[in-house]
């Protein structure tokens, strides 16, 4: 039986393929990056309008986030790749998992950054306020400072889903690591040896940043009255 | 100096200011007593525009700033406006409210440089001095998680008077902090009014009240009951609602071992 299972694996032949598979991670970590350094900012920015003054904006942020959120991020992909060209609009493969995921992670970015800024005590404003602040400058000088402590672990994992997320693009061709796997595993038939090892390489990845993130919250909490927000895991991990 | 007439000021169902009018001159020192509840904060947040009201004016500096009439309606007046009076008007909360991620300095110097354009070097050495009138300059660096309730609450005051405003709204501010820390707060409160400060002091301490103010308003129910000059006020009282609530706060102190005197 033992034989049996231990038969299914061959690591000794897995040096031909560990190349392939090493540069389909760096694809994997170059989506997460690129991906993150776009919705990061995006995030906050529709979390500003979504608690702005204006109330045409603030509906259009509040859609755009219950559309995205709303439906699969792997529609969404499908979307930018298959229809838009219909549109004349076309990007390579890397482009468009990139457009789509950070559409997608922008959307629940903005809701940890509204839960982040909802979270600064409203003692803190109203301190801001009586000093003859505006609204921009109480924003920058008090609100952000504090709620950018509350929301960095819960964007920290939302970093961590997001790299196990990058799989998703492998419906649009990017050859990211489980793509990788499939086109490797295909024609050697390991099947067993290559998702092993693929498992193994987004382990190695994701649990160190874990430990880095509960390494984080921990420092975060020192010294505020306010309460990290809880991150919850995105749509997009239940779509896989 | 300040000036409310007719101002009435809902929340919701409950009718919090009741026509209050009442003026506060340069220099004085005017403390508002009165049962929980009676409107008493809810006046001194309207005074810097935290609360909004519904009808009346208040008068800064016999400036209308809050509330115009324009075409017969009622406008709340623009934000700049709005920001210009709270920076000429000083605020010290019950909570303390100082900014938790910033250093004692920092909390003092950020309003002086951002909001009135100082130089960062002015700001320091202002705030310095501040720090010392208020006995913690050895505390400069540290964070207000660091600090007992009585020193945060003598760093929220040194962070209102670096604004160099013309008025000074105390709201409680020694109803959260534990009683041997009462004292190093009123001190603080004590030399403001002594060197002149035009201070509203909200406050449930009586022996303080009648000490430091040049007058007494007492408030139940939303309204001003009776006003008065401190020694007639607690010796004589004109109505029997303030009559009432001098004798619950007697009974109490007595309670208290009498911590703080009637």
């Amino acid at each position: 039986m033992l034989t049996t299972f231990l038969g299914l694996f061959d690591f000794q032949g897995a040096g031909d393929y560990m190349p392939a598979l090493l540069r389909g991670a760096a694809t994997s970590l170059a989506l997460t990056a690129c991906i993150m350094l776009i919705s990061l900012p995006l995030g906050l920015l529709i979390a500003l309008v979504k608690l702005g003054r204006s109330r045409i904006l603030r509906t259009c942020a509040s859609t755009y986030i219950e559309v995205i959120r709303g439906t699969p991020a792997l529609l969404q992909l499908f979307y930018i790749y298959f229809v838009l060209p219909s549109f004349g609009i076309r990007f390579d493969p890397f482009t468009a998992g990139v457009i789509g995921l950070s559409i997608n992670y922008s959307a629940y970015l903005a809701e940890v950054y509204r839960a982040g800024i909802a979270a600064v005590p409203q003692g803190q404003i109203e301190a801001a306020k009586a000093l003859g602040m505006s609204r921009r400058k109480m924003l920058r000088l008090i609100v952000l400072p504090q709620a950018i402590r509350v929301v960095i672990p819960p964007l920290g994992n939302y970093g961590i889903s997001l790299f196990k997320d990058t799989s998703l693009v492998s419906i649009v061709t990017v050859k990211e690591l489980i793509f990788t796997g499939q086109i490797v595993s295909s024609t050697n038939f390991q099947y067993a040896t290559v998702f092993t090892i693929i498992g193994a390489i987004y382990l190695a990845f994701s649990y160190p940043s874990a430990l880095l993130v509960r390494w984080l919250e921990r420092r975060m909490s020192v010294g505020t009255k306010v309460k990290p927000v809880g991150g919850a895991t995105p749509v997009t991990a239940a779509t896989q | 100096m300040i000036r409310l007439e007719h101002v009435n000021k809902h929340f919701g169902e409950v009718h919090a200011l009741k026509d209050v009018s009442l003026s506060v001159a340069k220099g004085e020192v005017l403390s508002v007593v009165g049962p929980s509840g009676s409107g008493k904060s809810t006046m001194l947040r309207c005074m810097n525009h935290l609360e909004t009201i519904d009808s009346g004016t208040i008068y800064i500096d016999e400036v209308p700033v809050y509330q115009t009439l324009k075409n017969g309606k009622r406008r709340t007046d623009n934000d700049r406006a709005v920001e210009a009076i709270r920076a000429k008007v000083g605020m010290v909360f019950q909570s303390f409210n100082l900014f938790s991620h910033l250093s004692v300095i920092e909390n003092i110097t950020v309003a002086p440089i951002h909001v009135l354009g100082r130089s960062s070097s002015d700001a320091m050495a202002e705030a310095n001095a501040l720090l010392d009138k208020v006995g913690l300059l050895a505390k400069a660096n540290a964070y207000p998680h660091e600090l007992s309730g009585g020193q945060q609450q003598r760093v929220a005051i040194a962070r209102a008077l670096a604004m160099q405003p013309e008025v000074m709204l105390f709201d409680e501010v020694t109803s959260a902090l534990d009683p041997e820390l009462v004292g190093e707060v009123l001190r603080v409160v004590r030399t403001l009014a002594d060197e002149g400060m035009t201070m509203v002091v909200v406050t449930h301490e009586m022996g303080f009240a009648r000490e430091v103010s040049d007058r007494i308003v007492f408030m139940a129910d939303g309204r001003i009951v009776e006003e008065g000059a401190p020694a007639a006020f607690f010796a004589a009282p004109q109505q029997a609602r303030t009559r009432e609530f001098l004798r619950s706060m007697w009974e109490r102190n007595r309670q208290l071992g009498g911590t703080v005197s009637l």
